[in-house]
């Protein structure tokens, strides 16, 4: 599939010129058309923010939410059609300040959807103020004398919490982030991809020159990906950061849908179903205790 | 008037009092007595008092009273609640080992039944709520074979257990014919209908399964009393009803998860109290602007904050319907028993799909933890349809239409893409900053508010229709001002019982103005639907009858505040 099957018509886009946003956009594109994943199969689900805007501006089913809940949503739409291929996009304060908590308990549901993260460590559409993985000392309007608060470090989080696939790229990097985004997609299960992301109008600390020169792409072969405790210390290494994928269990773990009795019998996705009237009608019978003078079995 | 009696079971937490409850409750339903009970109990795992009552009666009966006829307390320590309610007209069947000194010195009828004991010589002291079912059984007449079913079920999977409490419920059933044949029993009972077969549900089962019979296929909760009985019911029949069940993380997330079933075609609930309904309010905006459907389940009790939690009030009818920043169209409904619990609930999500609206089904905690009998439950009557469209290539999913509401697409049914989004947006769901697309996009969905209104579920009137005294009230207070109007038989007043209280069904205005004198009944301290009907129909209620004690009302309460408000103009 050709990536410009997912250009939608021309739109302003709202992001500044040399954002990193341009670049995941662009790699998000090329991952789904190598997949040859048409946009009527791709529901894109985001909150608020700049990196939350990215699905208006390609094809596909969107919705953009509320800041911070993409992943409820996303987890909601998949387990009412697990046919669909879902992605919860976002940027560092969307998923991981106002989002934490969906965070924590999105990794111990193991949903099959992709998160990509624009990780910029700062807010980019509140103009300026830090984020949650901002780093120590950056000054802002806000943070007048610096961060002191320690950045959240997102991949540690997601391996320590039992995520299923844990990777982290640079958006300047865009074959590195369309093979990571690839392969996120085609994981079973959920899978957290950090993106490095230079904001050019509010963070001078972490530009496209620092992340150059503060990441390294790591070499991998599936049996290095399985290995946990490697990639604990992957994530917690740094400078240099290391960029790829962290972590991969290919184990076959069972994901939150497969888990559902509501596909126990049948895959059928809920749209696709009416109630079964008459099953009810036969269980509200069961509470008409007058049978039990006949002394009904048990 | 009709035979019938009150009964109140009273005792710890944790000490099988729900259990005595349920076998009786089902004993006396099965033995063509009507039947109605209701609980209320501490918020504590052990320990402390709980009661439940039950009446038993020659009529349909659905109301709390506080009247006691028999009470039978397993435990010591009865609280005040209860000792206000006995007279000398009450009979107490206790053990006085278990009492001690708790009747002594006080007129109240007292026959000493040694539960324990004859627990203790037959099938060990732990059985000692078997012995109390089973005495109670033999004096209402119920047949020991029907005991033995309901203990079967209930120790299905402990035999050994099932064999000792076999052994304590026949001694105990022996002992009870004996109090009967001595004629120290006394009370009279009412005549069993043989034919009267209910059955027999609670208010979390109504809802829930009211719900399912709407094509609920997605609950989601974190639990909270009293909206996670609702939660539980469906939980533990996911798989018997192949659905999505999730308790998830919190509100916020159980609200976000719903509206993502809905979008991909799911028809999703979301069960909580208003703690966790506060903490929706976002999400409920999300549905009002980018209108995907949305059903929650409100079970009140008191707030503020945590409040009381095992308790009741009506205090959240403006939560839900201010709920949420931004104006939107909304619809709630207030079911007064569970026949009213089950049609609205199904009801809910058909209207949700169909105006694309967020709908709340606000009951409480004294309406979901009473069983109420019924008839039946018509399910297949039901139609059933889905309000979906599929999408074709172009598809806008804000399409202004004349009625307001756009034919919604759902992800993957047609070749259309579905686009949802939260900002002001224009018929292709795209971010808009234009001043008119945002006049005509509010204009449209508040237009469905007409629709809305249209459909809306006119009041239950009970009474003359010329009474010019109208005693409105709304949800799980309905039947007991019904019988409360019974009792004071005026036939200058007719009571006026909303289950929906938005939008109003248009017959509140005349019913308002034809009346001479309003009277509102509710669980609040405010009167929040008396300033619902001034705020709609710009009449002041002349009079309001509040209770916020986290008790519902009782039949006599009412009946004794309207005789006076009738007779003296008192009220607040």
């Amino acid at each position: 599939m050709n990536p410009r099957e997912y250009d939608i018509e021309p739109v302003d886009l709202s992001w500044c010129p040399g954002c990193g946003n341009f670049q995941i956009l662009s790699a998000l594109k090329e991952a789904l058309a190598e997949l040859e994943i048409p946009p009527q199969d791709v529901v894109l689900i985001s909150g608020i923010g700049q990196a939350a805007k990215t699905p208006h501006f390609m094809k596909g089913h969107i919705i953009q939410g509320l800041h911070g809940r993409a992943l409820p949503v996303a987890t909601g739409v998949k387990a009412a059609n697990p046919e669909l291929t879902v992605l919860a996009i976002g940027g560092d304060g969307d998923m991981y300040g106002e989002g934490g908590n969906h965070l924590l308990h999105t990794i111990r549901r193991n949903p099959d959807l992709t998160n990509l993260v624009h990780n910029n460590m700062v807010y980019g559409l509140t103009k300026g103020q830090a984020s949650p993985t901002s780093p120590v000392g950056l000054k802002t309007p806000i943070q007048v004398e610096g961060v002191f608060s320690e950045p959240l470090n997102p991949v540690a989080l997601a391996i320590s919490q039992g995520a299923s696939f844990v990777a982290r790229t640079f958006s300047a990097n865009t074959e590195l982030t369309k093979e990571v985004i690839k392969a996120a997609i085609l994981h079973k299960g959920y899978a957290l991809v950090d993106i490095f992301q230079p904001c050019v109008s509010f963070n001078k600390v972490n530009t496209y020159k620092w992340f150059r020169e503060n990441t390294i792409v790591m070499e991998d072969s599936p049996e290095k990906l399985r290995d946990r405790k490697r990639a604990m210390e992957l994530a917690l290494s740094g400078p240099p950061f290391p960029l790829g994928i962290l972590y991969r269990d290919d184990s076959g773990r069972p994901c939150f849908e497969d888990r559902l009795q509501a596909y126990r019998r049948s895959k059928v996705p809920l749209w696709k179903r009416t109630p079964d009237l008459a099953g009810i009608a036969a269980y509200i019978e069961t509470l008409r205790e007058g049978e039990l003078k006949g002394g009904r079995e048990s | 008037m009709a035979n019938e009696l009150s009964i109140v079971l009273c005792g710890a937490a944790g000490q099988g009092v729900q259990t005595v409850e349920v076998l009786l409750v089902k004993a006396l339903g099965s033995s063509g007595y009507h039947v109605f009970s209701t609980k209320e109990s501490m918020s504590r795992v052990r320990g402390g008092n709980n009661s439940t009552e039950i009446r038993i009666s020659e009529v349909h009966r659905e109301a709390f009273v506080d009247r006691i006829d028999l009470l039978v307390p397993i435990n010591g320590g009865i609280r005040k609640n209860i000792w206000k309610r006995l007279d000398r007209s009450t009979l107490v069947l206790g053990d006085r080992e278990e009492l001690k000194e708790e009747f002594e010195g006080r007129e109240i009828r007292f026959i000493d039944v040694p539960f324990l004991g004859i627990a203790r010589e037959a099938g060990g002291p732990v059985t000692a709520n078997s012995v109390a079912a089973a005495v109670m059984c033999a004096l209402f007449g119920i047949d020991f074979t029907i005991l033995e079913t309901l203990l079967k079920e209930r120790f299905a999977k402990t035999p050994e257990i099932l064999e000792k409490n076999l052994l304590s419920a026949e001694k105990g059933y022996e002992r009870g014919g004996i109090l009967l044949e001595k004629g120290e029993f006394g009370l009279k009972l009412p005549k069993p209908d043989p034919r009267w077969s209910p059955l027999l549900v609670d208010g979390h089962k109504a809802v829930s399964l009211g719900a399912l019979a709407g094509g609920c296929n997605f609950v989601t909760a974190y639990p909270m009393s009293p909206g996670s009985g609702v939660l539980a019911f469906m939980a533990q029949n996911a798989s018997r009803f192949e659905i999505v069940v999730e308790q998830v993380e919190d509100e916020i997330s159980a609200v976000n998860m719903v509206l993502g079933a809905w979008s991909a075609g799911g028809r999703g609930m979301a069960t909580t109290s208003g703690g966790g309904f506060a903490l929706m309010e976002e999400g409920i905006s999300l549905s009002g602007v980018t209108e995907i459907p949305l059903v929650i389940h409100l079970g009140q009790r008191p707030g503020p904050a945590t409040g009381m939690a095992t308790r009741t009030e009506q205090a959240d009818l403006e939560l839900a319907l201010y709920a949420g920043h931004g104006e939107f169209p909304r619809v709630l409904l207030t079911p007064g028993n569970a026949a009213e619990a089950f049609e609205l609930s199904r009801l809910a999500f058909d209207w949700a799909d169909r105006f694309q609206v967020p709908v709340f089904i606000l009951t409480d905690e004294y309406l979901l933890d009473s069983i109420f009998e019924l008839e039946s439950l018509e399910v297949e009557k039901a139609d059933f349809s889905h309000h979906f469209v599929e999408a074709e290539p172009g598809y806008a999913r804000y399409r202004v239409t004349e009625n307001g509401v756009s034919p919604r697409g759902i992800f993957r049914h047609g070749n259309g893409l579905v686009r949802i989004d939260s900002h002001e947006h224009d018929e292709k769901g795209h971010i808009e900053e234009d001043f008119e697309v945002r006049e005509r996009m509010q204009k449209k969905r508040m237009s469905k508010l007409r629709l809305l209104e249209e459909a809306a579920l006119p009041p239950t009137v009970k009474g003359k229709p010329g009474a010019r005294t109208r005693v409105f009230c709304w949800g799980s207070t309905g039947p007991i001002v019904a019988e409360a109007l019974e009792r004071l038989g005026n036939e200058e007043v007719c009571l006026v019982h909303l289950k929906q209280v938005y939008p109003l069904h248009n017959s509140i205005q005349s019913l308002v103005d034809e009346a001479h004198r309003i009277i509102v009944v509710e669980g609040n301290s405010t009167g929040q639907l008396a300033r619902l009907i001034r705020l709609y129909t710009g009449r002041n209620a002349e009079h309001r009858l509040l209770n916020f004690r986290g008790h519902q009302f009782s039949v006599e309460e009412v009946s004794e505040g309207l005789r006076k408000i009738l007779e003296g103009g008192e009220g607040k």
